[in-house]
């Protein structure tokens, strides 16, 4: 299904092109055992390659035009999916969006960043990059959760909130500032999934929860390895290096205590398979919706607040 | 995020106040009159001419808002441990080591207990001077535990704010200070005691995103350079010059996200009033 090939990806796509050769004149000739092997190598080398990925190349698959976006994924791991517009004060922000919807027979809000797939729709979609009003809106919906008792599950996916002169007109930093107040409280529980790019408060503003998951192929930290090193090495090609630096993948906020768990990705990354990517994250998502229900509301968000108050290390 | 000015040719943004330099005469970028440093300082580090602020330490704040000899540091000689060994062109650790040297400063954020009038507040005062402001742990840590004395001592706080952002060399950890300090104002609010945030010229990125947009009282000083994204950024996007005056501080009170815009020889006088009204 993957259209688009990332340059590591491309001796794994050779060898498809060949089978895929292979099998159109196999009626022919008594082949199955040359496609066979083939297809063992081509395994083979899909698991070295994606072992031995670096940094960069983990931010890439997490931009990967094909990687399944948030409405990719509701459809397949939610049911009766209504989605909900506007933020009561201006508009309806495209960049994120969301609504009430089942998981597994229980109603949560769901909210997540949406990118476009094709230019038309990252113009609409304005490339998954808030303004003021989709924080707005996320909060809103948020807040409606919390009204009914329901939890909420957000889902990460931006290249940042808009830079744009609109965007600061209309307080794109009070909105952001506004959301994590807000989210700090809310006496519900909050699942966030980055399921792809999680680029700097853009990220965090819909990014406050009780449990932080991140999907095996995607980034999250203060700045984008691009801008990174525009700003640090004074030369946009520096990003592989700001991109090791800034220790942005799964494993490294893993380990730095800043999410909870990672949820594995089909193997090749979950722009192969959006339906098994789906199921792996609807999975995780139930486990550990499961546990979250089961504390009570103000315990919850004592833990929360103790939660991000952990975050960080200092010498005295 | 960026404390850096990369571009010379930006007319819109912050370009101007630098740090004050030795010798006895000033350019005021503001007027471009030339003022006499001892003027200068004695009109609270304003032009006395125009007004306009110059950028000044976290010690020339503090001596201006609070009684003197009332402030008692904390925390002072917090640091960073530089989490994710960080190297970009230099050593991160060698970047606080010698900006430690430099400013005399630990981190970008002083922190402690003073007096307003006689009336006790729980103080934070940010340094530009230190690796342009940004927030890391460190400044998280601190701002998290000004937010505590005010809880503990049931008295306000007040937060400068002046940063060009999240801290780019501790990664993830920078940005969750954001998420930290803001979940702990959430405290502050619901025990009833008043937050006071100033913002200084510049204050954008992580900063303004977080704990500077959440007084319930938000103050600025004129002209002083306010927003999310940096105006370099926002040039880029849009591909042509900033208006005149956007960003700033008149600009936030026009479009409703400061209370009031006030200039630094008044502030003392403005927050010392704000803390009367809120006590009696
Ligand atoms: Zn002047």
């Amino acid at each position: 299904m993957a259209k688009t090939v990332l340059d590591f990806e491309k001796p794994i796509a050779e060898l498809e092109k060949k089978i895929a050769e292979m099998r159109a004149v196999m009626q022919d000739l008594q082949i199955g055992d040359e496609i066979a092997a083939l297809e063992k190598r081509i395994e083979e080398l899909r698991r070295s390659v994606y072992a031995n990925l670096t940094r960069w190349q983990k931010v890439q698959i997490a931009r990967h035009p094909d990687r399944p976006y948030t409405l990719d994924y509701i459809p397949r791991v939610f049911t009766d999916f209504i989605e909900m517009h506007g933020d009561r004060h201006y508009a309806d922000d495209k960049a994120i969006v969301g609504g009430f919807a089942q998981l597994e027979g229980r109603t949560v809000m769901v909210i997540g960043h949406q990118k476009g797939r094709d230019t038309k729709s990252n113009l609409y979609r304005n490339f998954g990059m808030p303004n003021p009003e989709g924080y707005r809106k996320a909060l809103r919906l948020m807040e409606t959760a919390a009204k009914f008792h329901k939890p909420v599950i957000t889902l990460i996916d931006t290249p940042g909130a808009y830079p744009g002169l609109e965007a600061e007109e209309r307080g794109q930093a009070e909105a952001i500032a506004r959301n994590l107040f807000v989210m700090s409280q809310l006496p519900t529980p909050i699942i966030v999934a980055i399921i792809g790019e999680g680029a700097s408060g853009g990220a965090l503003g819909i990014g406050v929860g009780d449990r932080i998951l991140m999907m095996e192929y995607t980034w999250y930290s203060v700045i984008a390895p691009e801008s990174c090193s525009s700003i640090l090495w004074r030369s946009w090609d520096f990003k592989e290096q700001a991109a090791e630096a800034l220790r942005l993948t799964a494993p490294d906020l893993l380990e730095q205590g800043i999410i909870d768990r990672i949820i594995p990705e089909p193997p090749g990354g979950a722009h192969r398979d959006h339906d098994e990517a789906a199921r792996i994250l609807k999975s995780v998502l139930v486990e550990e919706l499961e546990a979250l229900v089961r504390i009570k509301p103000d315990q919850l968000v004592k833990q929360r607040i103790k939660k991000f108050a952990a975050m960080g290390t200092v010498e005295e | 995020m960026s404390w850096f000015k990369r571009e010379k040719k930006i007319t819109t943004p912050a370009e101007g106040k630098r740090e004050i330099p030795d010798g006895s005469w000033l350019k005021c970028e503001a007027c471009g009159e030339i003022v006499h440093v001892k003027q200068m300082q004695a009109a609270s580090y304003t032009c006395t001419h125009c007004g306009a602020s110059f950028r000044i330490g976290s010690s020339e704040y503090l001596s201006l808002l609070l009684d003197k000899g009332s402030f008692s540091e904390r925390d002072r000689k917090m640091r960073s441990t530089d989490p994710l060994r960080f190297v970009d062109t230099k050593r991160y650790a060698d970047r606080i080591k010698t900006t430690i040297e430099k400013t005399g400063l630990y981190d970008a954020v002083r922190t402690g207990m003073g007096k307003i009038d006689g009336r006790t507040v729980s103080i934070a005062v940010m340094d530009f001077a230190f690796i342009g402001g940004s927030m890391g742990s460190v400044v998280g840590e601190k701002i998290a535990r000004a937010i505590d004395r005010a809880l503990k001592h049931r008295c306000p706080l007040i937060i400068v704010s002046m940063s060009g952002g999240a801290r780019m060399m501790e990664g993830a950890y920078s940005l969750m200070q954001m998420a930290k300090t803001s979940a702990r104002l959430t405290l502050l609010h619901a025990a009833g005691i008043p937050y006071i945030s100033i913002m200084l010229d510049p204050t954008t990125g992580g900063v303004t995103a977080s704990y500077a947009m959440l007084g319930d009282i938000n103050i600025a000083e004129p002209r002083a350079l306010i927003g999310f994204a940096g105006p370099r950024v926002i040039r880029q996007t849009i591909g042509h010059d900033l208006p005149e005056g956007f960003q700033r501080a008149e600009f936030l009170l026009e479009k409703g996200f400061v209370d009031m815009v006030v200039p630094r020889r008044e502030m003392r006088k403005t927050v010392s009033q704000l803390l009367k009204l809120l006590a009696e």
